[in-house]
This record gives C-alpha cells, structure tokens and sequence, in this order.
C-alpha cells in the first residue's frame, strides 16, 4: 500500500489516539503508593468462623453500606446426609446479627463467609461497557462511581453475586477490599474485627506473608473453581456443598 | 475524511477524562479517589496504645485474640478527638451473645451458651464483670444454669 502524504495525514491523528493505549499499564506512576509491590487476596478459615456476623457490620459501617445491602455476608450451611449438591443455606440479613440458636438436626452445619473474590481474570470487569470497574494494578477489584452507569451488566455478570446497585447513588457497588485502609498499611475492616482470625488479607506478592506458606501446606479451594476467574479469595476447610 | 478524524479527536479529549487509559481501560484518577477515603476503623494497635489497662486484662484471659473494635464498633473518630467523642456504652446481653450463642454450625470447641437458659435475661457483665477477662474467678458466684452442647 502506498503511502500518500493524504493518507498519512488521515492516519496520524488515529495512531495518535491508538499511542494512549500502548503506554497504559503503568502503575509504577501511581501516586503514594506502590501498586506494583502488591496483589492482594484473602485467605478464610471455615473452621474459625463463628457466625457472630462482626465483618458484616464492620463493612457497612466502613463502607457506609445501606440496610439490606452486603458487600459481604454470612451463610449458615446444613447438609443433612448424602444430597451435598443441595444444602440448606441461610443468611438472616446477611449474618449482621449474627445467627439465632438453631435445633441442631444432625449432619455437617457451618458458616461460610463470602465477599467479592478479587478475581484476576473477572467477569465483572470484562461486561463493564464504560470502564467504570476495573482490576486495580494491585489486584483489587474496583468501581469508579464517578463514571458508572448503573447498567447492572457487572451486577449480572458477577457469579459469585457480589455486586449490588446502590440505591442511594444508583451506581453498582461491591467489596473494594477496603482499598481506603490496605493502601494506608492497614488491613481490612472484616479482617480488622474478626474476632477468631477467620479472615486474613493476604499480600500474594509479598514473599513474606504467611499465605504463602499456608497454601502450600493446607487444603485449600476457591469458589466455583470451573468458572475460571482467577479468584483470589482462598478457602480453607471448604466442604463441597458450598456454592 | 481528515476534517472528520480531527474532530473525532478533539470531541474525544473534550469528552474521555484525561486519566482514562493512564493505568488500562478505566480513569486513573479513580484509584487515588477510591484510597482517599477516611477509614472508619481505627485498628487495635491505635487502641492499645493509650488503654494499656485494657490490654494487660485482656492478657490474662481468652479475649486476648479479640480486637478492641469487634465488640466497640468503629473508634477512628474517637481515635482522632477522644475528649470529644465517646464510645457509646454496650449492651453486653446482645454484644456477648453474637459470638457466644449456642449454634450447630459454630467450631465444636468454641464456648457457648444457650443465653435463655444462661443469663434469663440478665446482661453478661453483671456476673462477667470483667469483659476483657471474662472468666469467673468464683464459680460458686455465678454458676452457669445451663451449658450448651458442645457438638
């Protein structure tokens, strides 16, 4: 193809918008913070976790969450005998109270924590038509109220039903991995109050953090593994019922 | 053609913030937006820094484990001004009984009570008087009517 001078005008201004494109991805530029020194994820210890509902109000009262709405909840599971594939699962008002005493009843009963799994690869991200969410350069995924439509194709999206629309801003809103604190060198709100470790915030890219070893020595899933989202929120003690 | 492109390109920066696409397909401004916020819990070490009392009590029994803000709620307000703002008092009748009510699915090892048949009514600190170290030294004082299963 040969170059005109009035083809090379017409492609200029197009290659100079492609240009943008080729040098993001650079979040060393980030300020205050290395982001590239970072990727977070979280580790939870089914067989610590009491159910007291702590995490869930220290979340909305972070995160100024509004009544009805969880960024992240507890789910009290009961598998009565062999039907693993459909156990009894309850979440009074997500676990904020925590849970009424219950007539035990026989088979495997456990609570299990669930937040927005920070997935490297996530759906949520992918659907999201304006840019408005995205994964931070340290593996938190976030939302850019400003920019967000409240399309809800993050909120469809989402297999884990992290997402919710805000009904005071109407924009889409989900667990931010409390980017406010883990930035600042402080941990999580839910992990903050936990009162029996079953959270922990995990740095993956930090050699020295314990998670590291833990993974390598423990029993550990991921939610619905076959989804293939790259999920960063570990597991342990996970019985298979958990959906 | 030209005239089109260059328009299309001048719309684009008027329009597109100018941070969008600085770290990929998003505004990059929204990440320093987003850390910017003020956090709500202040953290243990912020508490036990000025309660020492608190934490040599805590010390001598098993709510050693238990951060400050687990039971108090968010304190960096009160963290920032504490002459100003109060923590408000607890009902320990309903702050005990979130972790300690009797539940199938809590850890078998973990200590509960069916609170009903427990206290009847009456808050934990009348005869838990010390929270922070919660065990009874007397237990002829206050002996539990009932212990749940410990399943």
């Amino acid at each position: 193809m040969d170059i005109t001078r009035r083809r090379l005008l017409m492609l200029l201004p197009a290659a100079a918008v492609a240009w943008q494109y080729v040098q993001a991805g650079t979040p060393e530029a980030a300020p205050n913070y290395k982001t590239t020194d970072h990727w977070w994820g979280m580790l939870i210890d089914i067989t610590e976790c009491i159910g007291c509902g702590s995490c869930v109000r220290a979340c909305a009262e972070e995160n100024d969450v509004p009544d009805g709405y969880y960024r992240t909840w507890i789910e009290r599971y009961h598998v009565a005998d062999w039907r693993i594939e459909r156990p009894e699962v309850q979440s009074p008002d997500g676990g904020k109270q925590g849970f009424p005493p219950n007539q035990d009843t026989g088979g495997k009963n456990f609570f299990v924590p669930k937040l927005c799994n920070h997935c490297a690869d996530s759906p949520c991200t992918q659907v999201c038509p304006v840019g408005a969410t995205f994964v931070s350069p340290d593996g938190v995924v976030l939302v850019d109220k400003s920019y967000c439509l409240g399309c809800r194709y993050c909120v469809q999206a989402c297999p884990y039903g992290c997402r919710f629309i805000n009904p005071k801003t109407n924009t889409a809103e989900k667990c931010s991995l409390c980017y406010h604190r883990i930035t600042k060198g402080l941990t999580t709100a839910c992990c903050e109050v936990c009162p029996t470790g079953a959270r922990q915030l995990a740095d993956l890219k930090n050699p020295k953090d314990p998670i590291h070893e833990f993974l390598k020595t423990h029993n550990v899933q991921v939610l619905k593994p076959h989804m293939a989202t790259g999920s960063k929120v570990f597991y342990y003690g996970m019985d298979g019922s958990v959906r | 053609m030209a005239v089109a492109l260059v328009a299309f390109v001048l719309l684009r920066a008027a329009v597109v913030p100018h941070s969008f696409g600085q770290y990929g397909h998003y505004r990059g401004d929204a990440i320093a937006e987003i850390a910017a916020r003020p956090i709500a819990h202040a953290g243990h070490q912020v508490c036990e820094a000025c309660h020492t009392e608190v934490v040599d009590q805590k010390k001598q029994g098993r709510h050693v484990v238990v951060p400050c803000e687990a039971c108090h709620g968010p304190q960096a307000k009160h963290a920032d001004d504490p002459a100003t703002v109060k923590p408000p008092k607890l009902d320990t009748a309903v702050i005990c009984a979130r972790c300690h009510e009797a539940n199938s699915a809590k850890p078998k090892t973990f200590p509960q009570v069916v609170t009903a048949d427990h206290a009847q009514g009456v808050a934990c600190d009348t005869c838990h008087q010390q929270p922070h170290r919660p065990k009874i030294d007397d237990k002829a004082d206050a002996k539990p009517a009932t212990e749940a299963k410990k399943k």
